[in-house]
């Protein structure tokens, strides 16, 4: 008898999702699947408003990494304005926005690692739920717990000082900013009482890259082997190969590091990416266009970009980015927890990024804002943390937004993170007649690897929004466990 | 020369030029009283109807009344509390206001006055209208989903030749307040600019030129409405 297992609700961007997990009549996965349930519809309701509404109305997609589609959307409106390209902005906008988002990708960075992802890592994927949660970690380690919020405040103020404030800000301008740092503040983050400025969170970034390798030094079979798949990898990379997660062109690279989109401009992102439409989910599948849905498929994250960059422009993240790649021998890394790593190496880049970016006498510039020959259509893509962001706007004549096609970095991510549920299943379901919490944590692991932002409600306190029921073919449910 | 007069505001007399405007006068003797329709140097209208104070005991709008000997006017009272609070949830009810994505949050008025009056969610119920953005000026753009007919558009914006660049459109519950196409041609950036500022919330907007006063500059961002008078 075929039995199927539903986890249910998993949740997505402030939205809910369900695993479905498939057996046979030998009890084998024969398919698993991540459906998102939840439709959101921004890229029809920013049709009809201005242009310039755009960066601070598509960032409420998001609570988490507003930034994110803030920054995205707002260089799309940089091109509608005659200001788009590797040179369109004036040194100060181009350069307040890039500590923005860095501050951005520190913070969240920080958040996953230590809030979310650090209980199963500390505690064990198959430990006590009552445990195994983020006050678990400041009972056990209140050093660390501290350390991981201060380091997340850091992150906001610098958000705050460069969008006005922490959450949903509205520093970014279609061609530039509408402030930048006074030296008051540009002061206080550079060289603030201890523990809260950029010396002290480089400190950190690298205490945290420690923390986790010596973790992977006593378990490397789990970290090497749990959800591991091939798959391609894409990103933004600069112009010269280094990570940037602000701007650059995009580049993919397959399993064995060839080169399969080759550094490509993002405006024509179009001509190589497309998105199928499965019924059984909201969520589209994104894949390369000359590859095909089945074999274009890529993954984007800290993962993907430490795949496709050449080298990082700051000197001791360059140095951790160097061991990670001794890990594989230079080819690209395929194992789902090693994303761990590379977001910790992404954390110390963005912690020096912050540093140099503080040292920068243009980021107390009063220079904002530079405009050229509108144009009607812009692309802006953004590495977020979670990923390529790619936002796209038609605009027209009377300023009013006609298009808008958002795909944002958890869509990406979408076949691979099916892919991942479906292993996790294999491993851990197959024959199985009861289910038990760390089999349901196991596939929440594999999901949470990814960093969608599912992963706080799932690690929520007292209140974890996952359901997972045991049905025969007939709808029977053999088992039910709620949590 | 100006005649002084004698009025009592919540108790308290005061002095006032005779004919002054009760708001104007409240004003400079420190008291607030809120208004959303009413804007200096413009006739006023009392058409919002929130600047609503007792007068002798009758409610009357201070914004239409003029200070004369022996006025007993009383600014605040709880059923006037109420009163103004209900007002601006029906505005909020009636209109489609999307604060988190209006380039006026911050500087707009009916957002601070719900701010002060500590409306989370109106007791009415929305309606949602269909209404439209109204894009086709060069350096205009009229949002018909934020307007709230104040009509201080109408009555404060003319072209140089002394004609008013708003005018009301439709009639009844579909009144709409329109840019007039011959009275609007050919305005300059500056008089574009006073059309924006005039409306006191985000239905009047200038083209290409969103969001340029950061979070922390805007109007109300360190004083709420109303603050640095009494109530």
């Amino acid at each position: 008898m075929t039995q199927k297992i539903i986890i249910e609700p998993v949740t997505r961007v402030e939205g809910h999702g369900k695993v479905t997990i498939q057996l046979n009549d030998q009890g084998e996965v024969t398919q698993s699947r991540l459906h998102i349930v939840e439709f959101r519809g921004f890229e029809r309701f920013v049709q009809g408003r201005p242009y310039w509404e755009a960066p601070v109305l598509v960032q409420r997609l998001c609570g988490i990494c507003p930034v994110s589609h803030h920054l995205a959307a707002a260089k799309a409106m940089d091109v509608i304005v005659g200001a788009g390209g590797d040179q369109g902005l004036t040194p100060t906008a181009e350069k307040v926005r890039r500590l923005m988002h860095y501050g951005q990708i520190f913070q969240s960075h920080t958040l996953h690692f230590f809030h979310l992802a650090s209980p199963d890592l500390l505690f064990g994927y198959d430990a006590p739920p009552a445990q195994r949660n983020v006050v678990g970690v400041a009972l056990a380690n209140r050093g660390l717990a501290l350390q991981a919020v201060l380091m997340r405040k850091y992150g906001q103020e610098i958000i705050a000082a460069t969008a006005g404030k922490k959450i949903h800000g509205t520093g970014a301008i279609p061609g530039g900013v509408n402030k930048s740092l006074t030296l008051a503040e540009r002061d206080q983050l550079l060289n603030g009482p201890h523990p809260l400025n950029a010396g002290q969170m480089i400190a950190w970034a690298q205490g945290a890259l420690a923390f986790f390798k010596d973790y992977y030094k006593k378990n490397k079979a789990f970290i090497d082997g749990f959800s591991r798949f091939p798959s391609n990898h894409l990103s933004l990379v600069r112009r010269d190969g280094a990570l940037d997660l602000y701007h650059g062109v995009l580049r993919a690279v397959d399993a064995e590091g060839r080169r399969i989109l080759d550094d490509v401009d993002y405006q024509d992102y179009i001509a190589h990416i497309r998105e199928e439409v499965r019924s059984w989910s909201y969520m589209k599948f994104p894949y390369l266009l000359h590859l095909g849905p089945d074999n274009g498929w890529y993954r984007v994250g800290p993962l993907a970009r430490l795949n496709t960059a050449d080298f990082i422009p700051t000197p001791l993240a360059q140095a951790e980015f160097e061991t990670f790649k001794q890990a594989t021998g230079g080819k690209p890394n395929d194992m789902c927890m090693h994303t761990h790593w590379a977001r910790l190496i992404e954390t110390l880049h963005a912690a020096e990024a912050i540093h140099d970016l503080l040292l920068d006498a243009d980021i107390t510039g009063s220079d904002l804002v530079v405009k050229g020959a509108r144009q009607a259509e812009g692309v802006g893509v953004i590495e977020a943390p979670r990923g390529t962001l790619i936002h796209h706007f038609r605009v027209g004549a009377n300023d009013l937004i006609e298009m808008a096609n958002l795909i944002v970095s958890t869509t990406h991510n979408n076949e691979p993170m099916n892919r991942a549920v479906n292993q996790v299943a294999k491993t851990y379901m197959t024959g199985q007649k009861i289910i038990t919490e760390p089999m349901m944590n196991a596939v929440e692991v594999a999901i949470r690897a990814y960093d969608p932002c599912l992963s706080c409600a799932t690690h929520a306190y007292g209140r974890m929004p996952l359901e997972i029921a045991l049905v025969d073919a007939a709808g029977c449910v053999l088992d039910r466990k709620r949590k | 020369m100006a005649t002084f007069v004698k009025f009592t505001l919540d108790g308290k007399i005061y002095l006032s030029e005779d004919g002054a405007p009760l708001v104007e006068a409240a004003r400079a003797c420190g008291v607030f009283i809120p208004t959303l329709c009413n804007y200096t140097g413009i006739p006023p209208k009392g058409a919002c109807r929130i600047c609503t104070v007792l007068i002798n005991g009758l409610p009357a709008t201070a914004c239409t009344t003029k200070v004369v000997e022996g006025l007993n006017v009383q600014t605040s009272t709880p059923e006037l509390e109420s009163f103004r609070q209900a007002i601006v949830e029906i505005l909020f009810a009636e209109g489609n206001h999307l604060c988190p994505s209006c380039e006026k949050s911050g500087s707009c008025e009916l957002q601070a006055l719900a701010y002060r009056y500590r409306v989370t969610v109106p007791h009415f119920p929305y309606l949602f209208p269909r209404r439209d953005v109204e894009a086709w000026h060069p350096k205009l753009l009229k949002d018909h989903n934020r307007c709230i007919q104040c009509k201080r558009c109408i009555r404060g914006i003319r072209n140089p030749a002394g004609k008013a660049l708003f005018a009301f459109g439709k009639r009844g519950d579909r009144v709409v307040i329109n840019i007039d196409p011959v009275t609007s041609q050919n305005i300059s950036d500056a008089l574009a600019q006073q059309a924006m500022d005039i409306c006191p919330v985000g239905a009047i907007l200038r083209k290409g030129k969103g969001f340029d006063v950061p979070i922390g500059r805007r109007t109300y961002d360190r004083t709420p409405i109303g603050a640095e008078l009494r109530s």
